[in-house]
């Protein structure tokens, strides 16, 4: 019944990767998926896991919010390991049993499927962990910029976004005020077909869909009293500046792609 | 007794950053047919304390009995039968408002309880009256009604279940004066008529003070002090340490007691001061 108000998957800290730019910190994470492709070795997995838990211990999350993502695509994970298993076409066989059969090439790409998509979702996870939303998205716009040239809204689309961040918690604290006013007189939301309980939903959806108008309404109003008109001439209260602390990080990531580079030269 | 909370504690998103312990070891009771009034400051635990009388928030621990029966030792079944004997009219209850017609808002409560249309009926009628809206109203959408009588629509689908122990959060914030005085004065006249329990949470130490035969006051989650009205505000100054203001009336009347007008304390109202005052100068 109760709704838990996590904003986001924000986890609060004052790390120092809490503290890089999150531009820094969102083409870092981009370049890093990339990597992850890019490298096809053991070598060059183990650099990638070396880099991602030295992130992970600088930035104080608990470990055991970043297995929660993990556990979130278990499935996908499960699904592509063994789809590349049984239907890989390798020459190498490992195992033959009548309509099974389990290549050496299709266990290597199994594997190498596993930790990519482990690595990939662990290393977005700690973005998102430490990044707030609104950082998120201003970074974000920052980094599409370049695509307004050819007339992508990019300042709408991060308006948007910020917005709709801003007003998750809202809803969330909104719904569970309703789901309370609307039991107290008797309503049930968990029990009975699911005919019924979509039926029962009526009392809930009303009153928030309701309230979203209203606030959007309300919203809109104080914007254009505070004469915002888009992002001609706007400036930004908080700039982002790049600091030492993103240069580091800037040159830690080239030398994780040298060092990428170079295993699979070996 | 007819509603008790025993060394109840609340925590927040126990075990995360965000954890807050909003209520701390609170013990109460209501006396049958009281009219009780809850005051704090914004964030002293009002609102979660109430939310545990019709167990729609499980305590982190302790108990809450409610007509001598422990609410969160019962069973489902039973929970739901005691919860009917609890009206809670929410802050800004307007917002909870669903149906296509004020008559249906307010049969909603009434009609899960399994009541018979009849019976329905005859209820949406008297809590409509209670609220002192007129019958037209009953047919209209809702949405048509203007901010005061949607707050009245709400406050009747509450009130035709009706519920043993009423409670009301902040049921007149965001009012003007004289729809405020209106609803107070209606909540007051149903409690004298029908005998039930009213806990009225508010901020406003006015409102409490005229209504209340009992007053319990919050601070961080705990029971500061309770007691009659007169008891409550002989303690002008730890009120107003933690935040609370003492009705203006009965600051006047300490003055002027103090100055030495003989005048009795335990008046809260401006209409009663009044009274005695001229009584004074008729002596």
């Amino acid at each position: 019944m109760n709704i838990k108000l996590t904003i986001g998957q924000f986890y609060p800290g004052d790390s120092v990767i809490h503290a890089l730019d999150a531009r820094v910190k969102l083409a870092g994470t981009f370049f890093f998926i990339v990597s992850l492709f890019y490298a096809d070795n053991f070598y060059g997995y183990l650099a990638a896991f070396i880099l991602l838990s030295a992130v992970i211990v600088l930035s104080g999350v608990p470990p055991r919010l970043l297995l929660r993502g993990i556990r979130s695509i278990l499935f996908i994970i499960v699904f592509a390991a063994v789809f590349n298993i049984f239907f890989n076409p390798g020459e190498t066989v490992l195992l033959e049993w009548q309509f099974i059969r389990i290549s050496y090439e299709g266990a290597i790409t199994a594997a190498r499927m596993v930790i990519r998509l482990a690595l990939l979702i662990t290393a977005s996870s700690v973005m998102t962990l430490t990044t707030s939303p609104i950082q998120l998205t201003d970074a974000l716009e920052y980094l599409l910029k370049p695509l307004k040239k050819i007339k992508v809204p990019t300042h709408e689309i991060a308006m948007m976004m910020t917005i709709a961040l801003r007003f998750i918690p809202t809803l969330l604290e909104e719904t569970d005020k309703i789901i309370k006013a609307q039991t107290a007189r008797g309503a049930d939301f968990v029990t009975g077909s699911i005919m019924k309980r979509a039926k029962n939903l009526i009392p809930l959806l009303v009153p928030l869909f309701v309230s979203a108008f209203r606030r959007a309404d309300e919203l809109a109003v104080a914007m254009d009293a505070r004469c915002y008109r888009g992002d001609t001439g706007r400036t930004k209260m908080k700039v982002m500046k790049l600091r030492g602390r993103d240069a580091a990080a800037i040159i830690i990531l080239a030398a994780y792609s040298v060092l990428l580079w170079l295993t699979k030269m070996a | 007794m007819i509603l008790a909370a025993e060394n109840l504690t609340h925590i927040y998103q126990r075990g995360t950053v965000f954890e807050k312990k909003a209520l701390d070891g609170i013990t109460m009771s209501v006396p049958k047919g009281a009219f009780a009034g809850v005051i704090g400051h914004t964030g002293s635990g009002k609102s979660t304390l109430i939310q545990h009388f019709n167990a729609l928030l499980e305590p982190t621990s302790g108990k809450v009995w409610l007509d001598g029966e422990d609410l969160f030792a019962a069973d489902k079944k039973k929970r739901k039968r005691l919860r009917e004997k609890v009206g809670l009219v929410f802050q800004y209850p307007e917002h909870q408002l669903f149906e296509t017609t004020v008559q249906k808002d307010i049969a909603f409560g009434p009609q899960n309880m399994g009541l018979s249309s009849d019976e329905v009926s005859r209820r949406v009628a008297e809590a409509l009256e209670w609220v002192g809206l007129p019958k037209e109203a009953a047919q209209l959408s809702p949405f048509e009604l203007s901010g005061g009588q949607k707050r009245r629509a709400a406050i009747a689908g509450v009130l035709a279940m009706k519920p043993e122990v009423l409670i009301l959060d902040e049921p007149t914030a965001g009012l003007d004066p004289r729809g405020k005085n209106e609803i107070l004065g209606q909540i007051k006249k149903m409690h004298e008529s029908a005998g039930n329990t009213v806990i009225l949470v508010s901020h406003g130490m006015d409102d409490v003070a005229r209504l209340a035969d009992i007053i319990f006051v919050m601070n961080n989650g705990r029971i500061e002090f309770s007691g009659s009205p007169a008891e409550v505000f002989r303690e002008a100054d730890k009120l107003a340490k933690i935040g609370l203001a003492v009705p203006q009336v009965y600051l006047l009347l300490r003055e002027l007691i103090k100055r030495g007008a003989d005048l009795p304390q335990n008046i809260f109202t401006a209409e009663a001061a009044a009274q005695a005052i001229k009584k004074l100068y008729e002596h």
